[in-house]
């Protein structure tokens, strides 16, 4: 809502600077957003007649004026169209100073001297664009200044409404709250009733009563649109940013900004039989006035004359009765359209005019025969003609219905934390127009037509506050009880790992959850992820069912700005689709993801640079999971992935269950990517890693333990993993560690087959070991190594 | 016996010019052995008399341990040469960087998100999370904006289906909460939230906290002393706090908060847009109809909730001026926090 601040101040004029008026609505809740000046930084212009406009003798665009000034008649060469005698425009002298600080000097034009400029509205920065002169009215006071003139001192004040009040899209209800809120009488202009000269009526149905509950028309005989509107009444409009188009439109532009109704003019002689307020038909479409044509929906409220509709209700007029250029006899509309029933409907259609703003917000139901008055007054007053009586079809029940509202005084203290005396209570809620009567122990309040957003106590209280002043309540320190928080012991907590990540080299990112879905396709071609029915753009267009593909090309994205060396970590959620559609079936699970790409370490004088590999990565994700303390409980399965490097892929399991993969990008995905280096991925449920186990203590023993080394050649094929399990079966009790300190391939070792080499660490609690509790125990592991792998002792 | 002065004049120079513990242990068989030129002297003192021999047996014991004595010294000083200069030669330039993986981070957003919980969970507030694709009466109706409210116009809300959408703020977490737990209710719900809007100050994903305190009797001045407390040492300074009405349709009264800006003091600065206030964060009291939905009795309890951006609040605390650097996650971004 922009306004501007002399109309305002016409209406109530408290003592305030412009920025301080502005600081006190925003501080009441109507947020102002911007303070511009309605015309540029100039001086020395005044109101000029051109006595004579002759061609110049050197140059076919260039007239050679002369002026009135005031003082003194002075020659202007003047290169605009409409520079004709009789014209009153702005004159900017010898030594005026433009907007820019352009300094106006006599000036030669083609060998003929210049005694100034004649302006045009752009070059005093009145209007964004102009085609000539400023036309000044007949009757403008030649040699006054036009910044007295044109009353230019004025600022527009742009207003960012909450949606609740409505009751301030038009100058009243601003008015309303800067008098209650500086003790001030408001000044509303005199809306006197206008009696008809004649009884042309066109008459009015209201078949959708719900939807309009009032309408009222009134027919104008022979006016003459001809007449421009007059310059106070341009002006008022330029400022709150209307432009002027005709007196018809310009007077009902100017009630909307006035008096918050919006109003619709249409030319009678276009209009046949009468007017009918009812829902579209299927079928009907309407050519609204910005020129396109729409096909109506059944639930759209149309105003449609006996013949179809001839308006979108409350949203726009029709373009075949619109007012234009030869129209004499108006019919003016001035209706009430129900909020609930116009919600949404002009965004259906992909518009949003200030009319259906309004009624969409609520308009006040009482206005509309004060607004036609306003509108018919202005009317005669600038185009004349002949109004008719005004015709109301009403249907009172289904207007708004205002319920009193109770007001507890107690609730005062309670929810707002002090106590306001009685008296500023009633001052308050009056000032606002509510009917405040006293009961014992608070009020009971009647709500004025034009606030939709009281209906409850707390709204009251609210306007309380507001008027009060948030910033003039008191301030307290929350009270509560203490108690201690149940904190889970063996649950990780999600910061604890990034601390751990961190500390590893690893950067957290944030990558958007919605992916390019040819991506998301590479990483899990077997789902359907969630599609969003309105994306932002095509390459994010679908809800990620893993976190690899953000991950991805956020390393992407560092590698092609000369960052080989990528290490990211990202936890958040995935959307994994059910076996049906619907969020009941929808899975969003909390994931943890990490990539690694380039140098092991960071290039540097003490270590050779070296390339991260697959164990790199898992080494990094099992000192994460080593954290629970329950390492043991995962194991790393070879398995595949539709992105990833089939000999370099794991799937994670956690008690027998899946919880994650990890392993090396494949190089196909790699090379269509562009990434240079490989680079290696993981991704693990958050519920495995953070749900750890207890720590329980276990006796340590007072003996020696005994070491015994073992190296056997097995089968490329064998998991080292399995083969450790079995050798833990095979040891016994007595086994306390083991350790695979060296794997082999090569010169000395068939090949397809490998060497390992075992640390079998041994110990007993109770007693030193015997050489024979050893040698048993070795023999026990070396066959069954023998027996399940075909395994060889190496010398 | 000048003979004795003489042969501890050679012995003393001989010792003093030793360098190394060799030619130190020959020195001493030399003179103080067995067969030593001193232990001879001893030896010969039988040749004098009976009246001399005392007398040069002591002088010739004064310079046997005065000698003894040297060697000694000397022999310190030796190993004390050896040991400082094993030193000398295992010296490292201590400047060089250490060895090792380099130290990772926190994207400045979770820091944010992190110490703001840290805030709250010192007073009592739980950490509550949600989805993120979710119903839409738990996003809109059970926060009092109905299908066709004009609020929902300020949402910019991607759909999924008609009635599942991307969160477009935390509070539906504040109203799965209500639905389980009764109260007294201290939560906090940090968490990622999503607008169809992308341009230079808004990307379609960011983060918001939400805060909810349901008590018998908390009221809007508690929760303006929460929010300002909470101000103050976030950015760990004074500042001027002010509230100004507002609207939100799920809190009455409601409130948008301001803070003196940071960057300017409140003189007028590109990052308040010349005002000297910067909005920072919405609130208000619970309104009665949330309560309703969630079979809380407004009579009885109060609350408050709170809602505020966090790429806003690390932008302001950190200096950050692009906010679709946090998205970006470009290593030289990300190793600046």
């Amino acid at each position: 809502m922009k306004i501007s601040e002399q109309w305002l101040r016409e209406w109530v004029n408290p003592a305030l600077a412009t920025e301080d008026l502005a600081h006190q609505i925003t501080m009441a809740g109507l947020e102002v957003d911007a303070i511009e000046p309605v015309a540029g930084a100039f001086r020395g212009v005044v109101v000029a007649e051109i006595i004579s406009a002759e061609a110049h003798p050197d140059a076919d665009k260039l007239r050679v004026c002369q002026v009135n000034a005031g003082d003194e008649t002075v020659q202007i060469v003047c290169g605009a169209p409409n520079a004709r005698a009789g014209l009153k425009a702005p004159l900017a002298k010898v030594g005026a100073v433009l907007p820019g600080d352009f300094k106006i000097k006599k000036a030669k034009l083609r060998g003929l001297e210049s005694f100034g400029m004649l302006c045009a509205e752009q070059e005093l920065q009145l209007s964004e664009a102009s085609d000539g002169l400023m036309e000044l009215p007949a009757d403008a006071p030649v040699g006054s200044d036009i910044r007295d003139y044109l009353k230019l001192d004025d600022h527009l004040i742009e207003i960012g409404l909450t949606p609740n009040r409505a009751d301030c899209l038009g100058l009243r209800g601003i008015a309303r709250e800067v008098g209650l809120l500086n003790g001030l009488e408001v000044s509303q202009p005199a809306i006197e009733p206008v009696a008809a000269v004649h009884d042309d009526t066109l008459p009015v149905e209201l078949k959708a009563a719900s939807h309009c509950p009032r309408y009222l028309g009134r027919v104008i005989r022979n006016v003459d649109l001809s007449r421009p509107s007059p310059l106070w009444l341009q002006e008022k409009l330029r400022r709150c940013g209307v432009r002027s188009i005709d007196a018809a439109v310009d007077v009902t532009n100017y009630v909307l900004l006035e008096l918050g109704q919006p109003m619709h003019a249409f030319d009678l002689d276009k209009l046949q039989g009468g007017i009918v307020v009812r829902t579209a038909e299927q079928g009907e479409s309407l050519e609204l006035l910005d020129g396109q044509t729409v096909e109506l929906s059944s639930d759209t409220l149309v105003i449609a004359d006996h013949r179809a509709p001839v308006a979108m209700a409350g949203i726009m007029g029709g373009e075949q009765t619109a007012v234009a250029a030869g129209t004499r006899n108006l019919f003016l509309e001035a209706a009430f359209f129900a909020p609930d029933r116009l919600a949404g409907k002009a965004r259906g259609y992909g518009l949003h005019t200030d009319s259906s703003h309004r009624f969409e917000r609520g308009v006040d139901f009482e206005l509309q025969r004060q607004a036609m008055e306003r509108a018919t007054a202005l009317l005669l007053a600038i185009v004349g003609g002949e109004p008719g009586p005004i015709v109301e079809a009403l249907d009172e029940a289904s207007l708004p219905a205002r319920p009193d509202v109770t007001l507890r005084a107690e609730r005062i203290g309670k929810l707002l934390g002090f106590e306001l005396p009685g008296a500023d209570v009633e001052r308050i809620l009056t000032g606002l127009g509510l009917g405040v009567s006293a009961t014992e122990g608070g009020w009971v309040c009647s709500v004025p037509s034009w606030r939709f957003d009281i209906a409850i106590e707390a709204d009251l209280l609210e306007e309380l506050a507001r008027i009060y002043g948030y910033n003039n309540l008191p301030i307290t320190r929350i009270q509560a009880g203490l108690s201690m928080p149940a904190r889970e012991e063996s649950a990780l907590s999600l910061r604890f790992l990034r601390r751990h990540l961190a500390a590893r080299g690893y950067r957290e990112a944030i990558t958007y959850s919605f992916v390019e879905p040819k991506l998301q396709q590479v990483f899990d071609p077997d789902k359907t992820p969630v599609a969003l029915a309105n994306p932002i753009s095509a390459d994010m267009a679908v809800m990620r069912t893993s976190l690899l593909p953000g991950l991805v090309t956020a390393v992407l994205r560092n590698t092609n700005r000369q960052q080989p060396r990528v290490r990211l970590f990202e936890s958040g959620l995935r959307f994994v689709p059910g076996a049906e559609p619907g969020l009941a079936h929808l899975k969003q699970v909390p994931t943890l993801a990490m990539v690694v790409t380039g140098q092991r370490l960071a290039e540097s004088w003490s270590a050779a640079s070296e390339a991260v590999d697959f164990f790199d990565l898992k080494g990094d994700l099992q000192s994460l999971l080593g954290l629970g303390r329950r390492a043991d409980a995962f194991s790393f399965v070879a398995g595949s992935h539709p992105a990833l490097h089939p000999g370099q892929t794991a799937r994670i399991h956690l008690d027998g269950k899946e919880v994650g993969v990890m392993g090396a990008l494949h190089p196909s995905v790699q090379r269509e990517l562009d990434l240079n280096a490989p680079l290696f991925v993981c991704e693990i449920d958050l519920a495995a890693v953070t749900d750890g186990a207890l720590p329980q203590f276990s006796e340590l023993s007072r003996f020696p333990e005994v070491r015994r080394d073992l190296a056997v050649v097995v089968d490329n094929s064998v998991a080292a993993a399995q083969l450790i399990a079995s050798v833990k079966d095979a040891a016994g009790e007595h086994l306390t560690d083991l350790r695979l300190f060296d794997v082999y391939a090569g010169k000395g070792v068939e090949p397809g087959r490998k060497s390992l080499a075992l640390g079998l660490v041994f110990r007993d609690k109770t007693r030193t070991l015997e050489e024979d509790d050893v040698n048993q125990a070795v023999s026990r592991v070396v066959e069954a190594l023998q027996s399940g792998y075909s395994a060889e002792l190496r010398g | 016996m000048e003979n004795l002065e003489q042969l501890a004049a050679e012995a003393r120079g001989k010792i003093q010019a030793a360098d190394d513990s060799a030619t130190l242990e020959q020195l001493r068989v030399d003179y103080l052995g067995k067969k030593g030129q001193i232990t001879a002297l001893l030896k010969s003192l039988g040749k004098l008399s009976a009246e001399e021999r005392p007398a040069a047996g002591a002088q010739i014991n004064v310079v046997k341990q005065a000698l003894q004595e040297l060697i000694g010294q000397r022999k310190q000083a030796l190993e004390s040469a050896a040991v400082e200069a094993k030193l000398a030669a295992e010296t490292v330039d201590v400047s060089l960087p250490g060895r090792g993986q380099s130290t990772g981070g926190i994207h400045p957003v979770t820091r944010t998100i992190e110490r703001i919980e840290d805030f709250f969970s010192s007073i009592g507030f739980d950490v509550v999370e949600g989805p993120e694709i979710e119903d839409d009466y738990h996003n809109f109706e059970a926060l009092n904006i109905p299908a066709h409210h004009p609020a929902r116009a300020m949402h910019d809300t991607f759909y999924v289906d008609p009635t599942t959408v991307l969160r477009t703020h935390t509070s539906p977490v504040q109203v799965r909460v209500m639905e389980t737990e009764q109260p007294p209710l201290r939560v906090i719900c940090p968490g990622r939230v999503y607008r169809c809007d992308s341009d230079l100050t808004h990307t379609p994903m960011f983060h918001q906290m939400e805060g909810l305190l349901i008590d018998e009797h908390s009221s809007f001045a508690d929760l303006k002393g929460l929010i300002e407390e909470f101000l103050r040492v976030f950015f760990e300074k004074e500042l001027a706090v002010r509230f100004r009405p507002s609207y939100f349709p799920f809190t009455e009264p409601s409130a948008e908060v301001d803070i003196q800006c940071v960057n300017c003091g409140g003189d007028g600065c590109r990052v308040c847009s010349h005002t000297g206030w910067i909005e920072i964060m919405g609130c208000g009291m619970v309104h009665p109809s949330v309560f309703e939905s969630s079979n809380i009795d407004p009579e009885k309890y109060s609350g408050f909730a709170f809602g505020m951006g966090m790429e806003r609040l690390a932008m302001l605390r950190y200096g950050v001026n692009d906010l679709r650097l946090f998205f970006d996650n470009d290593l030289r971004f990300l190793e600046q926090f």
